[in-house]
């Protein structure tokens, strides 16, 4: 008992100098929103009222959480598909696959948002190519929209939605798809009833990562969203740089923790489930 | 389960190449319906591969593969109904047991009522009925096994094939298992096809046994007649010890012939090269014995211990001799008239019909 005490104590040592700096540098700062929510213009809940008064405030919640919801459905969907083909292919395919995926996270987000505003805008190489072909006259609205936020976001979220599922994918026994096929199941029933389910956790932390990247997602949004549609990453900038309205904007930056807090507690409740499910005897 | 009798399986020439690699040489075999076949060979022999082959999941580079004089050699592996128990039994970690078990139902849509009285007969085959909600991890290697073993026969499977089933459990489950699986075999009478490298599960389980190397099918017949007499010194090395004993044949006759080795003139009984041709013998180190001073056996060597082990069942000699080299005899400790020990003159005696005439394939 003494001895496991003061072996704790020598760890608790060894950590304490990044335990300082968090403090210092982390939780300070984040304390200091949350008390600013409270305090700015003047104490009390009134900024947190405005959740449930404020028409915009409500609406930036709303819309932020239906891009990331879109985003991180679509990410998860052509990340899976991604993976998939990445698991199945052959060694050498796998280098070039991987070097494909991982070649968008070292470009960056800046340009990335450029890039897709020069193809998307109204006299962009899309609106032009399907101009030229006939097969619409007018230009289609493709950025300063939610479609424009939602592509960028895509394209940026795509790999970090390929990387767990894809960890999850390699520790799949390939024997267990051979004996499935052995014992009489087609290739959509061994996907369906062995593959899919045994990659769930790589989907579930797919999922949890980019849905939580996507709520505080700043660059891309304000970029293809043109200041039109705001996302609360944005909204909060605007409120502290523009409006000077600090109270409102640590208010939706300590909900915007909360929130993801809250997603993490539930994924958390979801493996922890998993593991009680596979291990309990 | 009912007696059902197993289907028959033909190999015709099966080869397979990979790249100028060849894992299977022109194998062409036999299975009889109910029979228990061992494809037994060293790593590399080439048996897991005819294995995979009448799975499915290889195809061969030429050759066919009949199931009751039908050709399945295109039909893909959940086209051909046959049962198999993976290397590391391939069960799924996120099924029940039951649903495991239930899985090859399942697909092949059979109903719920159906699927439930057929697990729960096929757990019951192996024993674990009342494992049958634990997940595959909560249970110890051998049950695993059985799970394995059910959910390749809940289905009536045309056959049961076996990769390596009992290589990862330990001796004296593997022993244990080993009966089991043949009782088994007895009990669904189905045509079960093994696959091993370890020849005493090869020995023990089987009706007939298949001796591979280099993608060939060396020897094939039943344990006994391939023991007894082996074809080859591969085959003689391989399926328990052997001795080599080489020289030249003399004086054929009707009985046998007589070897000229080591300045020796062994007797031996079986059919006689040509005279004057060279002749390898195999012994197995069980038939040769100790003989007393005076006593005499057809033939005789003299020799000192060089080596000994106590094995419980027996002692295992290794004997030096002067006209044949060193010979390995095993001695029932039993009935052992020495207590051995390093450097004690010997003398050793077998019988004209304890070696075997055999072709030197070794290169």
């Amino acid at each position: 008992m003494n001895d496991t005490g003061r072996v704790s104590a020598g760890w608790w040592l060894l950590i304490l100098p990044a335990f300082l700096l968090l403090v210092a540098f982390y939780i300070a700062p984040i304390l200091q929103v949350l008390a600013i929510s409270f305090t700015d213009p003047e104490p009390g809940l009134g900024n947190y009222e405005r959740i449930f008064t404020s028409g915009s405030v409500q609406r930036v919640i709303m819309t932020t959480l239906r891009i990331c919801l879109i985003t991180t459905a679509l990410s998860l969907l052509l990340g899976y598909a991604i993976a998939y083909a990445i698991t199945l292919a052959s060694p050498r395919a796998k280098g070039w696959w991987l070097l494909a995926v991982l070649v968008p996270l070292w470009i960056s987000v800046l340009v990335r948002a450029f890039a897709w505003v020069t193809l998307l805008r109204r006299q962009g190489l899309v609106n032009n190519s399907l101009m030229g072909a006939g097969v619409i006259s007018e230009p289609l609205p493709l950025v300063w929209n939610e479609f424009g936020i939602i592509v960028g976001m895509v394209h940026y979220m795509v790999p970090f939605a390929v990387l767990p599922m894809l960890s999850s994918m390699r520790e799949i026994d390939p024997r267990l798809l051979a004996a499935a096929r052995g014992l009489g199941a087609s290739r959509w029933e061994v996907f369906r009833s062995v593959f899919l389910p045994l990659s769930k956790p790589g989907i579930l932390a797919a999922a949890v990562l980019v849905f939580i990247f996507s709520l505080g997602f700043y660059i891309t949004p304000a970029i293809l969203g043109g200041g039109k549609t705001l996302m609360v990453a944005e909204w909060i900038s605007l409120q502290i740089l523009d409006l000077i309205r600090w109270g409102l904007g640590t208010m939706m930056a300590t909900m915007l923790v909360v929130a993801i807090l809250v997603t993490l507690a539930v994924f958390s409740r979801i493996v922890d489930l998993r593991r009680i499910f596979g291990s309990g005897g | 389960m009912s007696e059902t009798r197993g289907h028959a399986l033909t190999l015709r020439e099966v080869s397979k190449h990979y790249g100028s690699f060849t894992a299977v040489d022109r194998v062409s075999l036999d299975v009889g319906q109910g029979e228990f076949l061992t494809l037994l060979g060293p790593s590399g022999s080439g048996k897991t591969t005819i294995l995979m082959a009448v799975a499915g999941f290889v195809t061969p580079s030429a050759g066919s593969i009949l199931l009751d004089g039908s050709d399945i050699t295109p039909l893909p592996p959940e086209k051909r109904n046959f049962g198999m128990v993976f290397q590391g039994y391939a069960l799924f970690p996120h099924m029940t047991v039951a649903d495991n078990v239930a899985f090859p139902l399942r697909v092949r849509g059979l109903s719920r009522a159906d699927r439930d009285a057929k697990v729960r007969a096929a757990l019951d085959l192996v024993q674990l009925g009342q494992f049958a909600e634990r997940l595959p991890k909560q249970l110890s290697g051998g049950q695993q096994q059985r799970v394995a073993l059910a959910r390749a026969l809940v289905f009536d499977p045309n056959l049961l094939l076996l990769d390596e089933p009992l290589s990862a459990l330990d001796k004296k489950l593997r022993a244990e298992l080993q009966e089991e699986l043949k009782a088994l075999h007895q009990r669904v009478g189905r045509t079960f096809i093994n696959v091993t490298h370890d020849q005493e599960e090869a020995l023990s389980m089987s009706d007939r046994i298949a001796i591979l190397n280099h993608g060939k099918l060396i020897q094939h017949g039943k344990p006994l007649d391939l023991y007894e007499r082996p074809r080859t010194r591969f085959v003689a090395d391989f399926l328990g010890k052997s001795n080599f004993l080489e020289g030249i044949a003399r004086l054929p006759t009707a009985q046998g012939f007589t070897l000229e080795a080591g300045g020796l003139n062994l007797a031996v009984r079986g059919t006689a090269p040509g005279e004057g041709a060279r002749c390898l013998l195999s012994l197995r180190p069980e038939k040769i014995g100790l003989i007393a001073d005076g006593a005499t056996a057809d033939n005789v060597v003299e020799g000192h211990i060089l080596a000994w082990a106590y094995l419980g069942t027996g002692y295992s000699l290794r004997v030096a001799t002067p006209s044949l080299g060193e010979l390995r005899v095993a001695l029932p400790a039993w009935q052992a008239t020495i207590a051995p020990s390093e450097g004690l003159a010997v003398r050793l005696g077998w019988s004209a019909d304890a070696a075997v005439p055999i072709e030197d394939d070794a290169a």
